[in-house]
Protein backbone atom coordinates (compact mmCIF):
# COMPACT_ATOMS: atom_id res chain seq x y z
CA UNK A 1 0.00 0.00 0.00
CA UNK A 2 1.17 3.56 -0.67
CA UNK A 3 2.10 5.14 2.67
CA UNK A 4 1.46 8.84 3.26
CA UNK A 5 5.12 9.82 3.38
CA UNK A 6 5.83 8.31 -0.03
CA UNK A 7 2.62 9.75 -1.45
CA UNK A 8 3.63 13.18 -0.19
CA UNK A 9 7.15 12.86 -1.60
CA UNK A 10 5.69 11.91 -5.00
CA UNK A 11 3.13 14.71 -4.84
CA UNK A 12 5.83 17.27 -4.06
CA UNK A 13 7.98 16.12 -6.97
CA UNK A 14 5.04 16.09 -9.36
CA UNK A 15 3.90 19.57 -8.26
CA UNK A 16 7.42 21.04 -8.32
CA UNK A 17 8.26 20.07 -11.89
CA UNK A 18 6.32 21.06 -15.01
CA UNK A 19 7.54 17.99 -16.91
CA UNK A 20 8.67 15.07 -14.77
CA UNK A 21 9.71 11.60 -15.85
CA UNK A 22 9.89 8.72 -13.38
CA UNK A 23 12.36 6.44 -15.10
CA UNK A 24 14.89 3.67 -14.65
CA UNK A 25 18.31 5.30 -14.71
CA UNK A 26 19.08 8.88 -15.73
CA UNK A 27 18.57 10.84 -18.96
CA UNK A 28 22.28 10.41 -19.72
CA UNK A 29 22.33 6.72 -18.66
CA UNK A 30 18.83 5.24 -19.08
CA UNK A 31 18.83 1.69 -17.72
CA UNK A 32 15.83 0.45 -19.69
CA UNK A 33 14.80 0.66 -23.33
CA UNK A 34 11.37 2.03 -22.59
CA UNK A 35 12.76 4.83 -20.40
CA UNK A 36 15.34 5.60 -23.09
CA UNK A 37 12.58 5.84 -25.71
CA UNK A 38 10.73 8.49 -23.72
CA UNK A 39 13.98 10.41 -23.14
CA UNK A 40 14.52 10.40 -26.90
CA UNK A 41 11.03 11.80 -27.52
CA UNK A 42 11.50 14.57 -24.96
CA UNK A 43 14.91 15.43 -26.41
CA UNK A 44 13.50 15.52 -29.94
CA UNK A 45 10.86 17.96 -28.73
CA UNK A 46 13.60 19.88 -26.89
CA UNK A 47 11.39 20.13 -23.81
CA UNK A 48 12.95 20.97 -20.46
CA UNK A 49 12.18 18.11 -18.04
CA UNK A 50 13.28 16.69 -14.72
CA UNK A 51 13.61 13.00 -13.92
CA UNK A 52 13.52 10.70 -10.92
CA UNK A 53 15.65 7.55 -11.02
CA UNK A 54 13.37 4.96 -9.43
CA UNK A 55 16.21 2.45 -9.30
CA UNK A 56 17.72 4.54 -6.51
CA UNK A 57 14.50 4.71 -4.52
CA UNK A 58 12.49 1.47 -4.00
CA UNK A 59 9.71 3.31 -2.13
CA UNK A 60 9.15 5.62 -5.09
CA UNK A 61 9.54 2.73 -7.56
CA UNK A 62 6.57 0.90 -6.02
CA UNK A 63 4.71 3.92 -4.73
CA UNK A 64 4.47 5.59 -8.14
CA UNK A 65 2.67 2.55 -9.53
CA UNK A 66 -0.07 2.88 -6.93
CA UNK A 67 -0.08 6.68 -7.10
CA UNK A 68 -1.07 6.60 -10.78
CA UNK A 69 -2.63 3.11 -10.89
CA UNK A 70 -0.11 2.29 -13.63
CA UNK A 71 1.96 -0.90 -13.29
CA UNK A 72 5.12 0.03 -15.16
CA UNK A 73 7.96 2.54 -15.42
CA UNK A 74 8.57 5.01 -17.14
CA UNK A 75 5.78 7.39 -16.23
CA UNK A 76 5.54 10.94 -17.57
CA UNK A 77 3.79 13.77 -15.70
CA UNK A 78 3.08 17.20 -17.16
CA UNK A 79 1.87 19.94 -14.82
CA UNK A 80 0.86 17.35 -12.26
CA UNK A 81 -1.09 15.22 -14.72
CA UNK A 82 -0.12 11.63 -15.55
CA UNK A 83 0.23 11.54 -19.34
CA UNK A 84 1.29 7.94 -19.89
CA UNK A 85 3.99 5.33 -20.18
CA UNK A 86 6.28 4.59 -23.12
CA UNK A 87 3.58 3.34 -25.56
CA UNK A 88 1.30 6.31 -25.07
CA UNK A 89 4.10 8.89 -25.21
CA UNK A 90 5.49 7.35 -28.39
CA UNK A 91 2.00 7.19 -29.98
CA UNK A 92 1.23 10.80 -29.00
CA UNK A 93 4.61 11.91 -30.35
CA UNK A 94 4.10 10.14 -33.68
CA UNK A 95 0.65 11.70 -34.15
CA UNK A 96 1.91 15.18 -33.13
CA UNK A 97 -0.50 15.15 -30.18
CA UNK A 98 2.31 15.42 -27.61
CA UNK A 99 3.71 18.59 -29.14
CA UNK A 100 0.25 20.20 -29.19
CA UNK A 101 -0.44 19.01 -25.65
CA UNK A 102 2.81 20.55 -24.36
CA UNK A 103 2.16 23.81 -26.18
CA UNK A 104 -1.38 23.96 -24.73
CA UNK A 105 0.22 23.61 -21.30
CA UNK A 106 2.44 26.57 -22.09
CA UNK A 107 5.51 24.39 -22.39
CA UNK A 108 6.64 25.63 -25.74
CA UNK A 109 8.72 23.06 -27.60
CA UNK A 110 11.04 23.82 -30.53
CA UNK A 111 10.49 21.74 -33.66
CA UNK A 112 13.06 18.95 -33.90
CA UNK A 113 16.05 20.51 -35.69
CA UNK B 1 7.24 -17.73 -14.77
CA UNK B 2 6.71 -15.84 -18.09
CA UNK B 3 3.32 -15.97 -19.81
CA UNK B 4 2.22 -17.31 -23.18
CA UNK B 5 0.16 -15.40 -25.71
CA UNK B 6 -2.95 -17.58 -25.37
CA UNK B 7 -3.08 -16.94 -21.63
CA UNK B 8 -2.84 -13.18 -22.15
CA UNK B 9 -5.57 -13.28 -24.79
CA UNK B 10 -7.80 -15.41 -22.54
CA UNK B 11 -7.46 -12.97 -19.62
CA UNK B 12 -8.18 -9.95 -21.81
CA UNK B 13 -11.22 -11.60 -23.38
CA UNK B 14 -12.62 -12.39 -19.93
CA UNK B 15 -12.96 -8.65 -19.32
CA UNK B 16 -13.60 -7.68 -22.96
CA UNK B 17 -15.80 -10.45 -24.46
CA UNK B 18 -16.40 -8.44 -27.66
CA UNK B 19 -12.72 -7.63 -28.17
CA UNK B 20 -10.69 -8.39 -31.25
CA UNK B 21 -7.30 -9.23 -29.80
CA UNK B 22 -4.03 -9.84 -31.64
CA UNK B 23 -0.88 -10.59 -29.68
CA UNK B 24 2.65 -10.52 -31.02
CA UNK B 25 5.56 -12.07 -29.20
CA UNK B 26 8.29 -9.47 -29.58
CA UNK B 27 11.26 -11.45 -28.33
CA UNK B 28 10.16 -15.05 -27.89
CA UNK B 29 10.98 -14.90 -24.19
CA UNK B 30 7.42 -14.90 -22.89
CA UNK B 31 8.07 -11.51 -21.34
CA UNK B 32 7.79 -8.93 -24.11
CA UNK B 33 4.58 -8.79 -26.09
CA UNK B 34 2.67 -6.28 -28.19
CA UNK B 35 -1.13 -6.45 -28.20
CA UNK B 36 -3.68 -4.73 -30.42
CA UNK B 37 -7.14 -4.70 -28.85
CA UNK B 38 -10.32 -3.34 -30.41
CA UNK B 39 -13.35 -3.18 -28.15
CA UNK B 40 -16.51 -1.13 -27.73
CA UNK B 41 -15.54 -0.68 -24.07
CA UNK B 42 -12.80 1.78 -25.08
CA UNK B 43 -15.15 4.19 -26.80
CA UNK B 44 -14.86 7.71 -25.38
CA UNK B 45 -12.06 6.80 -22.96
CA UNK B 46 -8.60 8.36 -22.79
CA UNK B 47 -5.65 6.19 -23.80
CA UNK B 48 -4.47 6.04 -20.19
CA UNK B 49 -7.90 4.78 -19.10
CA UNK B 50 -8.03 2.24 -21.93
CA UNK B 51 -4.62 0.83 -21.02
CA UNK B 52 -5.51 0.78 -17.31
CA UNK B 53 -8.58 -1.31 -18.16
CA UNK B 54 -6.38 -3.81 -20.00
CA UNK B 55 -3.86 -3.91 -17.16
CA UNK B 56 -6.61 -4.66 -14.68
CA UNK B 57 -7.87 -7.51 -16.88
CA UNK B 58 -4.41 -9.05 -16.50
CA UNK B 59 -5.06 -9.31 -12.76
CA UNK B 60 -1.77 -7.95 -11.48
CA UNK B 61 0.54 -9.78 -13.88
CA UNK B 62 1.55 -6.60 -15.67
CA UNK B 63 4.91 -5.48 -14.40
CA UNK B 64 5.39 -8.86 -12.69
CA UNK B 65 5.29 -12.06 -14.78
CA UNK B 66 4.72 -9.84 -17.77
CA UNK B 67 7.57 -7.36 -18.12
CA UNK B 68 6.43 -5.54 -21.22
CA UNK B 69 3.15 -5.35 -23.12
CA UNK B 70 3.09 -2.70 -25.82
CA UNK B 71 -0.59 -1.79 -26.12
CA UNK B 72 -2.53 -0.44 -29.07
CA UNK B 73 -6.15 0.01 -27.99
CA UNK B 74 -9.11 1.48 -29.87
CA UNK B 75 -12.86 1.31 -30.18
CA UNK B 76 -14.24 -0.17 -33.38
CA UNK B 77 -14.49 2.73 -35.86
CA UNK B 78 -17.95 3.12 -37.27
CA UNK B 79 -16.92 3.28 -40.98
Amino acid sequence: MLDDTTRERIQNEVDANDVLLFMKGTPVFPQCGFSAAVIQVLSHLQVKFSSVNVLEDPDIRDGIKQYSDWPTIPQLYVKGEFVGGCDIIREMYETGELKTFLEEKGLHSEPAA
Amino acid sequence: MPMDAEEIEKLIKEDFPDAIVSIEDLRGDGDHYAATIISEAFAGKTRVKQHQMVYSSLKGRMGNELHALALQTSAPNKA
